[in-house]
């Protein structure tokens, strides 16, 4: 089963792909500040535009390749992904192996259009395509005693170049609530713009939870284990203080080190015009509900 | 080879130095505003301007001990880096002011809640005595006085490199780099007792 969730941003009413045509070559074509002031208008008046396919393979953080924006497409391209399968095991009916293949075969993918919101304070629009986290983990039958899920990323140094210099904990990993993994908005993203998802933005699959900041959406998953108690996630381990478990958007809770309360979205240009961050990351009615009675500000 | 630099330069002027330094962020708002900085311009503005000024920085800071150390002298340098250097802080402080942060009531939050943006600003601020006296009526002006303010650059280098190794995220080696070598030149200051030797001014 899938198309639990409607996209709220679709591309028809966002700017179709020729006025950001347009935009470009306006950009392009401009010598002085006047108009590039003009331009950065308008830009913010679409901040719903999805970023070019371009903006999103070319801006990653995935210190796996390197911790400099550039360094993810620089480097990924060592990455081999044929014979990818994840390990799904611990509080399941059916542990095992799963190969990516045989995953896709199960797996109903459908276009979502999310908002991207980074711990850093910057934001983008990313045409996912992928299906339901919860298809895959009815598909493994979660037993009832699971109450946490926690993934891996690949550790294979000699292809992921970043991982020789220890930036963080190797392997990287994460965990979900499993209401939070269960919920309709959660996926695990196998494409962008309809194509297959590059290795800069975690191939074959990575999970995307649009609510929380990016680092939660952990790419390139080699492993799922259901558990019953609260999985170690990476930046927690690298800074707790910084890093909450939940990582929850939240333009009320700021990093000890910047402001969460607005945001710049990534491809206005030079004077793209910061906007307010949402709470939930604009996803506020479809997950609240998930934190009622919850002190998100002790809870980040 | 030290003596051919030392009697080269000695024949250089430095205003090119200026005119370069100015024309460098000149070409990098230009490249920001064609996209030659990658889709995040702001940042990339920020982070070479921050970047070089650490450098040059450093830069000056080397001055005394290659001189010492190798005999190299490039003192007749040192202002112009100096100078440049606060320029390019000064250039770096606005891309974060006017580009990045936007609001004013945030951007005051920021200084005073935020510690590496406080260090920053600290660095700044330091800076500004020494910018406003690197010229030569006043080294004439306050004498020995001048010495004492100028190594004021000392905590700048050290709240510069700071800055750096406080704004990244998970363990990052290039801000240690920086931090590393700030404190390597500032050591070589230090004077050792050189009981064999007559006093020297240093």
């Amino acid at each position: 089963m899938a198309h639990r969730w409607k996209n709220d941003l679709t591309h028809d009413d966002v700017t179709p792909y020729n006025t950001y045509l347009n935009r470009r070559q306006i950009m392009a074509g401009m010598a002085g500040v006047g108009l590039a002031a003009m331009a950065g208008t308008r830009a913010s008046a679409m901040t719903l535009e999805p970023n070019s396919y371009e903006d999103i393979t070319s801006y990653n953080n995935f210190y796996e390749f390197g911790t400099g924006k550039g360094d993810p497409a620089k480097h990924a391209h060592r990455l081999t992904t044929d014979g990818w399968s994840v390990e799904i095991d611990g509080l399941v009916d059916n542990p095992g192996s799963y190969a990516f293949e045989d995953i896709m075969k199960n797996m109903s993918v459908e276009e979502r259009i999310y908002r991207f919101r980074c711990v850093e304070a910057w934001s983008m629009v990313i045409p996912w395509n992928g299906f339901e986290l919860k298809d895959l983990l009815d598909m493994a039958g979660v037993q009832s005693s699971a109450k946490y899920v926690a993934f891996e990323t690949l550790y294979r140094p000699d292809e992921m170049v970043g991982q020789k210099f220890r930036s963080l904990d190797w392997p990287y990993v994460e965990g979900l609530r499993l209401d939070e993994a269960m919920n309709p908005l959660t996926i695990m993203a196998t494409g962008i713009y309809g194509k297959p998802i590059p290795n800069q933005n975690g191939a074959p699959l990575r999970l995307v939870v649009p609510w929380k900041y990016g680092f939660k959406s952990i790419k390139s998953i080699v492993k799922i284990t259901l558990t019953d108690k609260q999985p170690p996630t990476s930046w927690n381990k690298a800074n707790a203080r910084e890093y909450g478990f939940y990582s929850n958007v939240n333009p009320t809770v700021d990093h000890p080190r910047w402001s969460q309360a607005t945001e710049r979205p990534i491809g206005g240009g030079l004077f793209a015009k910061r906007k307010e961050t949402l709470m939930f990351n604009g996803y506020e009615n479809e997950v609240a509900g998930l934190y009622e009675g919850m002190d998100l500000a002790r809870n980040f | 080879m030290i003596d051919w630099i030392n009697k080269t330069t000695r024949k250089l002027p430095t205003w090119p130095l200026y005119i370069g330094a100015a024309l460098y962020p000149a070409w990098l708002f230009w490249l920001a505003l064609n996209g030659g900085l990658g889709i995040d311009p702001v940042k990339g503005l920020e982070h070479a301007m921050g970047e070089k000024a650490l450098q040059l920085l450093i830069l000056g800071l080397a001055i005394t001990p290659l001189r010492k150390h190798l005999g190299l002298n490039l003192l007749k340098f040192r202002r112009a880096i100096g100078v440049v250097a606060f320029f390019y802080v000064f250039a770096h402080l606005l891309v974060w002011l006017v580009l990045d942060v936007q609001l004013l009531g945030q951007i005051w939050a920021d200084i005073v809640k935020r510690p590496y943006i406080t260090v920053g600003m600290g660095a700044f601020v330091l800076m500004l005595p020494l910018a406003v006296t690197s010229n030569n009526w006043s080294v004439r002006r306050l004498g020995p006085r001048w010495r004492k303010l100028h190594k004021l650059t000392y905590a700048v280098c050290l709240l510069g490199g700071l800055h750096f190794v406080m704004l990244v995220k998970g363990f990052q080696l290039e801000p240690l780099l920086y931090l590393g070598s700030i404190i390597l030149l500032l050591a070589l200051r230090i004077k050792r007792p050189k009981p064999s030797r007559v006093r020297q001014s240093a």
